[in-house]
């Protein structure tokens, strides 16, 4: 049967209360959903940044599982010895357990410092999953520009002013270069959808080899949005087609949502302080790139979905 | 001294002489990746796992970054795990080396010396593992390809003992050890299995009844408390280099301690070296000896922890020291090397006059000519009872 979230809620919590994540933060909800979709044994490892800050505060920890950090840039690369110790400790009969292992990192840990660690560990085929909680800026250190912030956003390193209209760049397609990395399992998700993001955690812990998820999770303090909007926001990310919901499974590709009413990118933005000054006259130029970009890149994502 | 273990001669570089300890230690995990002079190493080692005569699992990382953060997570799991590396791999392992060290993982890593860019130079000098000093890993050196094996399978024990749980680098001089061909006498491989024993950490990751959380975030409150016990693990290291150097001298007669001395009982003047330069010096020992002149040598072998008070105790007597670094701390006083004798003789009854030789850099030669006038500038020092310099640089063009 597919998970459901009756079936979620009654397995026991390996994310515990108590973290100190800010109120309406998407993130605890993406190592829920992760956690919760087996139930075989699971060994994370996390990136610096917010999950790990908020989480593991010496002598306290929310990780009801065994959990390991490192540092920034080797989420990915910690998890690989640790996968590695564990083929090396079964074949020599000392663990006789079923383990799955996890690598969490925000995008600045995965998108950019992480970058190398994670295409080297996926690379080498190790029986991993890597999830991505992206919330599109380094938000930790203070909401600074990264590889995955979108054109437009204003952040501490691009802040608007009187010339700077925010990040000049388009955020980097991190799904489709994992995609390219030939690994079994890609999906993209987003706490948008809960049920959907569990079943994709699902799958990817059961591929045999690496499989990587970028999880859309908004940031209300570097989005700049009330506490309590942040699951409404990524879905109408969502449904504007900034974030697709789409998976590849063996270099099929697949788009698991198709919105009925496609929402302007102008009416998504519109409601995050990071775009406010996008709507100020004399930007309407951007805006409209912005909506162009979107547009083709939904074009080119519903092509790979048919061509496969 | 009864010898229990039987040995086998042969003749190996430096390279494979550790390639076979590895084999003979048999780790569960092995991520390396290559550089010059190092690449033999995991090469050789890489061709045992593929021969099938060990189960270790090798990852053939994309960086030496990688290398240190997979050795990290793979002896946190519970895996008695290695790595290798030289010169900038080392310089990129850097901020891993000091979470190993942090979080009390006993990592054993060779490291074969070269000198760190820039300029580019893949030959010996001491300047990658000397940055690494203060990174929390014992430093063991290595005079010759024998020295290297058995400092690695001692590093083992170290590494692993109770009252330590620190990493080690078993450091060799680049192309001089590493690429020199020399008679090594490996043990047994049964022999080294039973010294090593096996791997026990308290509370691994992969024991998944007894979750715990690796690497928390460690504030105001209790940082401190976690680096000062660090500091007592190295305080303590010093006696269980020393047991478990005397433990190795029963199965092989050779003993180890923490440094060497040749001829310095009675020296009037003496230098303090590390590395493959002691053997070039032992031999103008004995040409000098045959001359009358009382020269000798401190070979330091473990520099983290720095063995300060038997240093003060082992030179007090003489007259006047060279230190010879093979490394420049661009600190305007010279090597560090000197800087930790010089400190450790302040507090000796009557100080001898102590002077800096930096030389060898990127593999620069050191012959017998140029130890020669060391000793000579020693009598002249020695007979004056002054130093003309803190900080001399020799074998360079000025």
């Amino acid at each position: 049967m597919a998970l459901n979230l009756k079936e979620l809620a009654s397995r026991p919590e390996r994310f515990s209360a108590g973290h100190r994540a800010c109120a309406g933060c998407g993130f605890p909800l993406v190592i829920k959903m992760v956690l919760g979709s087996i139930k075989e044994p699971i060994v994370a490892a996390c990136a610096t940044g917010c999950m790990e800050v908020t989480s593991t505060i010496f002598p306290y920890t929310a990780w009801e599982i065994p959990f390991i950090h490192n540092a920034f840039e080797n989420s990915a690369a910690t998890m690989s010895g640790v996968e590695a110790a564990y083929q090396s400790l079964k074949r020599q009969g000392k663990i006789d357990k079923d383990i799955r292992f996890v690598a969490f990192g925000g995008d600045g840990g995965t998108y950019d410092i992480g970058f190398q660690s994670l295409s080297g560990a996926m690379e080498r085929g190790h029986n991993m999953v890597y999830v991505c909680y992206d919330n599109g800026a380094y938000m930790n250190t203070g909401v600074q520009r990264s590889s995955a912030t979108p054109r437009g956003s204003h952040t501490t390193t691009t802040p608007a002013g009187k010339v700077g209209k925010g990040k000049q760049q388009y955020r980097k397609d991190l799904a489709l270069i994992m995609a390219a990395h030939g690994i079994p399992y890609v999906a993209q998700a987003s706490v948008g959808d809960l049920v959907d993001l569990a079943r994709k955690a699902e799958k990817a812990f059961n591929v045999d080899g690496p499989a990587f998820l970028n999880v859309l999770t908004p940031c209300r303090l570097g989005w700049n949005v009330p506490a309590d909007s942040v699951r409404d926001i990524a879905k109408e990310a969502t449904d504007a087609c900034f974030w697709p919901l789409f998976e590849v499974e063996n270099g099929k590709w697949k788009v698991n949502y198709k919105p009925k009413n496609k929402i302007a990118m102008d009416d998504w933005m519109k409601q995050q302080g990071r775009f406010k000054h996008l709507f100020a006259p004399g930007n309407e130029d951007i805006r409209r790139e912005i909506q162009e970009e979107v547009d083709r890149q939904w074009e080119a994502l519903l092509k790979r979905a048919e061509e496969a | 001294m009864s010898v229990v273990a039987k040995k086998h001669r042969i003749a190996l570089t430096g390279n494979e002489a550790v390639a076979q300890a590895m084999r003979q230690i048999h780790p569960d995990v092995v991520a390396a990746y290559p550089i010059t002079p190092q690449t033999e190493i995991v090469q050789i080692f890489s061709s045992f796992v593929s021969d099938g005569l060990v189960h270790t699992e090798y990852v053939p990382v994309e960086s030496e970054h990688s290398a240190m953060s997979a050795t990290v997570g793979a002896a946190a799991a519970g895996a008695r795990s290695m790595t290798a590396t030289s010169a900038n791999g080392l310089a990129l392992m850097w901020e891993i080396l000091y979470i190993a060290s942090g979080s009390r993982l006993p990592i054993v890593m060779p490291v074969v010396n070269r000198a760190l860019s820039g300029p580019i130079n893949i030959h010996c000098d001491h300047s990658d593992t000397m940055g690494a000093r203060d990174s929390g890993w014992i430093h063991l050196y290595s005079e010759n390809a024998q020295e290297a094996y058995d400092n690695m399978i001692q590093a083992v024990r170290i590494a692993e003992h109770p009252d330590v749980k620190l990493p080690v680098m078993v450091c060799m001089d680049g192309f001089i050890i590493s690429h020199g061909m020399e008679n090594v006498e490996l043990l047994d491989d049964k022999v080294v299995s039973d010294f090593v024993g096996s791997y026990k950490i308290d509370h691994p990751l992969l024991d998944i009844d007894n979750p715990i959380t690796f690497g928390p975030l460690d504030l105001q409150d209790f940082y401190f408390e976690h680096k000062r016990a660090q500091a007592e693990a190295m305080v303590r290291a010093k006696n269980v280099i020393l047991q478990i150097g005397e433990e190795y001298a029963k199965l092989t007669g050779t003993k180890y301690e923490l440094f060497e001395t040749y001829r310095l009982d009675d020296a009037e003047v003496a230098i303090v070296v590390i590395g493959s330069t002691a053997g070039t010096a032992k031999v103008q020992i004995d040409k000098l000896r045959s001359q009358g002149i009382k020269a000798g040598m401190l070979k330091v072998r473990v520099f983290r922890p720095f063995p300060y008070e038997e240093i003060k105790q082992a030179l007090s007597h003489v007259s006047a020291i060279a230190v010879l670094d093979r490394a420049d701390s661009f600190s305007s006083i010279g090597g560090p090397l000197f800087s930790e004798t010089r400190a450790a003789m302040y507090d000796a009854e009557k100080r001898p006059l102590i002077t800096n030789y930096v030389y060898g850099l990127g593999g620069r030669d050191i012959n017998l000519a140029m130890i020669e006038k060391v000793y000579q500038d020693l009598l002249e020092i020695k007979d004056t009872g002054k130093l003309k310099q803190y900080v001399n640089y020799l074998g360079v063009r000025e």
